[in-house]
């Protein structure tokens, strides 16, 4: 016990050394901790990958910063390793993306009140004003941008299904603008059912969708994953030419199909996992020079369509 | 079936008679529920996407039913799943430039899900019989680690299978032969063949041996550990074949494909009268609680009867009503 108050001691007035000296900066070892969840699904396998391309670039554009990345399957993991990264690796920031919002909060607390930077990234902690830096998508606009596609490209009275993701806050965000936006275009929402982000859900979902429904007109699948599932049920059904299809995030091989022109796929709605290294990127500019960096950076969500998706294209990521 | 026509004596309450049917008449009141909540639930297309998708789950399960009934457990089955569609999606991938699109690319794919599958349920079974380590923590431990691996094999994303492959792989889930799909198809013979084995087989009757008691079966002769070593094994090969109908649904597999595929085989083992603890195994009953659990899901997304979010409460009580339907008279199992 004794000890561990002592490290803490000790890291911390040598963070608040760190801290007095700015211009010295560029010449001091900087560690960064970057702690986010592990690659699980599709997105968050795009956003490990995105993680460990930018740490590359960005070691061997600063020699002087180093990192250490963990990755956790579990909310408790992901605490254990930013005590860890605090005890034994002496970070001088963190970059994290909570697994879950309030679990974080307190040792992300502890880590800012020992003096370090601390960027949170995605979802944000239960307590206001921890964070110096904090980097996220933008739900509202998710939800909102796909429902402005619906109501432009939809007659009053065509009807439409709907596929949810995993029940959390960050869904009814997205539901509740996608709703916001159509509201008053006569657009019929037949249904809405969780497909849990996960290809297999989404297509029998989907399957049921077909069987119940005579007539659906396009599909908000609200994720790229779940978008594969429904096309692949719409194809069995042998109803491609009825419906299109709207997914989300921006997975490779959906962007290839808009690049494609292909008429089931129309547009997709970013939610680009590469904003984790929008947030590495900005938290190493702080060590590496004095410009001001914090603040929030919120990542606008766009619409894909066949005229700009080159943009959108990263051909060597997983995702 | 002899023991489903029991006698209606007050006795005959005690015998498995009447529990037998518990699976059955949840099953049927299942249909009649879907029926009269959507004019579209019997159509064949419903049906057939019902009994397709049951049919993953429900070759997993016939094997499960013997890995039970002999005392054991299997938890790694998802995730060797995951694993097992991995391997096979890289291998026809690798393998594709020198063979090329057809039907031999196809048939080594199915060959490797099958020795995969086949070297996953050995490496249990050897773990449960010859390191003598719990079923449970053994299955623990592999369900980990095939998890993992099929994560790192897809480096986080998502294996896909080349498009042109999967164009002609594609008919073996979604065409069959009389207007049966083929997973049905596959599913009814695995059933067939697994009812044929646990009743009218030594090796059915050596599970059921094992289960009760393993030392009574050991000093009557019974190769305990072989028999046992073999339920892994054939759960293993049931696991690579519901691999080789799951692959060309959607060519690609992930870290999250097969999640919960465990769970669900164990309980339709159990929702279909299979001890847990072991010593009587109905795989007939397997294959009722294997429709019953995709029932349940097919008619929560028909009939918009509650909130979505209360869609795994509904799921909880069929499971537990289910069972309660065939223990509640029977104490004695």
């Amino acid at each position: 016990m004794e000890r561990r108050t002592f490290l803490t001691a000790s890291l911390a007035a040598a963070a608040v050394a760190g801290l007095a000296t700015p211009i010295a900066a560029q010449d001091r070892k900087v560690t960064i901790g970057v702690s986010i969840p592990s690659a699980t699904h599709g997105f968050m396998g795009g956003l490990n990958w995105h993680a460990q391309e930018t740490i590359k670039r960005i070691t061997a554009t600063y020699p002087n910063i180093d990192f250490v990345l963990a990755t956790a399957g579990e909310v408790g993991k992901q605490v254990n390793d930013i005590e860890d990264m605090v005890t034994t690796r002496n970070i001088d920031a963190l970059v994290v993306l909570p697994f879950e919002s309030e679990p974080l909060t307190s040792p992300v607390k502890a880590v800012k009140d020992a003096g370090k930077w601390v960027t949170v990234v995605d979802r944000g902690l239960s307590q206001a004003g921890i964070e110096d830096l904090y980097v996220a998508g933008d739900n509202t606009a998710f939800g909102r941008v796909a429902g402005e596609y619906f109501k432009a490209n939809l007659k009053p009275g065509q009807k439409i299904v709907v596929l949810r993701g995993i029940p959390t806050t960050l869904d009814n965000e997205r539901v509740d603008a996608f709703k916001a936006a159509i509201d008053g275009s006569g657009i019929e929402i037949l249904d809405m059912q969780h497909g849990n982000w996960n290809r297999d859900k989404a297509f029998s979902v989907m399957q049921d969708y077909l069987s119940k429904h005579k007539q659906i007109d396009a599909v908000w699948a609200a994720d790229d994953d779940m978008a594969i599932g429904v096309l692949e049920a719409i194809a069995q059904a042998g109803r491609q030419q009825e419906m299109w299809v709207v997914g989300g995030a921006g997975m490779k091989e959906i962007v290839k199909r808009i690049m494609d022109k292909d008429p089931q796929l129309p547009v997709d709605v970013t939610y680009p996992p590469a904003l984790i290294s929008t947030a590495l990127e900005i938290t190493a500019l702080r060590f590496a020079s004095d410009t001001p960096v914090y603040g929030r950076f919120i990542i606008g969500s766009t619409l894909i369509t066949p005229e700009n998706a080159a943009q959108f294209y990263f051909p060597n990521s997983p995702f | 079936m002899s023991e489903t026509t029991a006698p209606g004596s007050a006795r005959a309450l005690h015998m498995p008679g009447l529990s037998a049917l518990g699976p059955l008449l949840a099953l049927v009141l299942l249909v009649a529920l879907g029926a009269f909540l959507n004019d579209n639930f019997l159509s064949a297309g419903n049906i057939t996407n019902v009994l397709a998708r049951s049919a993953f789950i429900g070759m997993i399960a016939v094997g499960m039913t013997f890995v039970i009934t002999s005392g054991g457990l299997d938890l790694s089955v998802g995730s060797m799943a995951a694993f097992i569609a991995g391997v096979m999606i890289l291998a026809m991938n690798a393998l594709l430039p020198s063979m090329g699109v057809g039907v031999p690319l196809i048939l080594v794919g199915i060959a490797v899900a099958l020795a995969v599958g086949l070297l996953a349920g050995l490496g249990n079974g050897l773990l449960v019989t010859k390191a003598r380590i719990e079923p449970f923590i053994v299955t623990l431990g592999t369900m980990g680690i095939f998890r993992s691996l099929v994560t790192w094999l897809a480096d986080g994303g998502t294996i896909s299978l080349d498009f042109a492959v999967r164009q002609l792989y594609r008919p073996v889930y979604y065409s069959g032969l009389f207007g049966i799909a083929w997973p049905i198809l596959a599913f009814a013979a695995v059933a067939i063949a697994g009812q044929i084995a646990m009743r009218h087989t030594r090796f059915g009757r050596y599970c059921e041996a094992i289960g009760s008691n393993d030392k009574v079966a050991r000093y009557s002769a019974v190769n305990v550990d072989r028999v046992r070593l073999m339920t892994y094994v054939l759960l293993g090969l049931l696991v690579g074949l519901a691999t080789i109908m799951y692959v060309p649904r959607l060519g690609s597999a992930s870290g999250s494909t097969g999640l919960l595929w465990e769970l669900e085989a164990i309980a339709a083992v159990i929702i279909g009268g299979t001890a847990l603890k072991g010593g009587y195994g109905r795989v007939w009953g397997t294959v009722v609680g294997v429709i019953i659990l995709s029932l349940i899901d097919n008619i929560l997304n028909l009939a918009n009867l509650v909130s979505p979010y209360l869609n795994g409460t509904i799921q909880g009580v069929i499971i537990v009503l289910a069972v309660v339907l065939q223990r509640g008279k029977s104490t004695s199992a």
